[in-house]
């Protein structure tokens, strides 16, 4: 495993499409939930511990088992109740198979995979573990959304980047949680919800003027 | 407390329904109600930590049942040294069998440790309507830990799977990604999709949602549980399932 490698992938600069998505934030903004930091560190670790865990458990579970994407594919289906997040999550796979492409060679992997499964077959393919996979997509989980509330809200940077610090402990036992069940049957892997994500995400694809596309 | 119950349902070959199997322990105690209708009458304050329930419901080809509760059920703290209390529920629901699943709420207490498991089995051409209410602690009361853990297949594929968290043990569980300043959820799964009504969003906090299989999710977040059932019971009392039901 190189350490430089799983870098490159984590990296936020990383041209897959990430900054059009704000992870279910700017709906929030919206509804007036989320103002300043503190609600921005509340909406981040429940996040992670929910669709971050989800997130993490499969790009670990597909980085050990890339030939079986179809399966975690499905996975992913039946744990997102909401459309708009569905399309969100095949969208950002779509663009990562894409920008991974030109990185390593890549089997395989269908057209428009849901971007934990593509995160966890492109880590597989550039020679990352489960552990590893699992760390960028806890990463990615709280990194994208607290990129985004410095645009919605005009927060401190360095304030957010505080956030991200404080919460890295998090991300390292969701990962490692993730890593774990990375061999167990679809079913059993992590299915915790988050149900103001789902139907904040159906609300915000509805409006005429947005922000992010998720 | 252990508990062990359990309803089976048949055709009676005429359009009508008859329960060949009515098992009750307490405190999961079933009674019939109505020509297709079981009541959970409840038998005592609980769960309690250390409980370990379940109920099995079984509705054959052609056949009809529907569930409900007398009352909610209100997880309690119990002894500390004990296991987290637990109920399961295991469904199974044959081709052209009907069934709606409608108890009241659960309420985490403050101090409970509570996991409700439920998994349901619907063979091609059943139909279902799947409601679960979660209530996270009585008025002005902090809530218990609280865990659901549900998942519903569909002509032997899994059609939705879900793990709610509330409660101390949860984290994040109160911020604006999962509940918010929400203590109530309820949710209708539904089998097929044309049991809800089409796919919408809002007022408030509450979606239908049609799943990436054929049945639709409808859930509603509320302060409390009146707003989540001024959302969902029109949508659960709308038209009974009718067997046969195609997705």
């Amino acid at each position: 495993m190189s350490l430089a490698t799983l870098l490159v992938l984590a990296d936020g600069r990383l041209p897959s499409g990430g900054h059009a998505h704000s992870g279910g934030l700017e709906p929030q903004v919206s509804a007036g939930r989320v103002r300043e930091l503190d609600s921005v560190a509340e909406f981040l670790r429940g996040k992670l511990a929910t669709t971050g865990l989800v997130a993490a458990a499969f790009a670990a579970a597909a980085c050990a088992r890339p030939g079986n994407g179809a399966e975690f594919d499905q996975g992913i289906d039946v744990r997102t109740p909401s459309p708009a997040l569905r399309k969100a999550s095949r969208a950002q796979g779509r663009a990562l198979l894409r920008a991974a492409r030109a990185m390593w060679t890549l089997p395989s992997a269908g057209r428009e995979p849901h971007q934990p499964v593509a995160l966890g077959i492109v880590a597989s393919a550039a020679g990352l573990g489960a552990l590893e996979a699992a760390v960028a997509a806890a990463h990615g989980t709280v990194s994208g959304a607290a990129s985004a509330a410095v645009r919605l809200l005009g927060l401190d940077p360095y304030a957010v980047h505080g956030l991200l610090a404080r919460l890295a402990p998090d991300c390292d036992r969701i990962a490692a949680a993730a890593a774990k069940t990375a061999g167990a049957p679809v079913d059993d892997l992590p299915a915790a919800g988050a149900p103001l994500l789902d139907i904040g995400a159906e609300l915000h694809a509805t409006w005429e003027v947005r922000l992010f596309a998720s | 407390m252990r508990a062990r119950s359990r309803v089976v349902a048949e055709s009676d070959g005429h359009g009508g329904t008859r329960l060949t199997e009515l098992r009750s322990e307490s405190p999961l105690l079933l009674r019939r109600t109505g020509a297709r209708t079981v009541h959970l009458v409840g038998g005592g304050a609980g769960p309690l930590r250390g409980d370990d329930l379940r109920l099995e419901i079984e509705v054959g080809p052609g056949a009809t049942l529907e569930i409900r509760s007398v009352a909610a059920q209100l997880a309690l703290p119990g002894r500390a040294h004990l296991p987290p209390s637990r109920l399961e529920i295991h469904a199974t629901v044959a081709g052209g069998a009907s069934l709606r699943w409608l108890p009241e709420p659960l309420i985490a207490a403050a101090g409970c440790d509570h996991l409700t498991v439920t998994r349901v089995e619907v063979a091609e051409g059943g139909s279902l309507l799947w409601r679960d209410d979660l209530v996270c602690g009585r008025h002005d009361e902090d809530s218990g830990t609280v865990r659901t853990d549900t998942t519903i297949r569909y002509a032997g594929s899994t059609l939705y799977r879900h793990e709610l968290s509330a409660g101390p043990a949860a984290p994040g569980w109160s911020g604006p990604a999962v509940l918010g300043e929400g203590r109530a959820i309820g949710t209708v799964v539904a089998v097929p999709a044309s049991l809800l009504p089409p796919a919408t969003s809002g007022p408030a906090d509450f979606a239908i949602m049609p799943l990436a299989g054929p049945g639709a999710l409808a859930t509603a977040v509320a302060a409390d549980l009146r707003p989540v059932r001024a959302a969902l019971d029109p949508i659960c009392d709308r038209q009974p399932a009718t067997a046969g039901g195609r997705p």
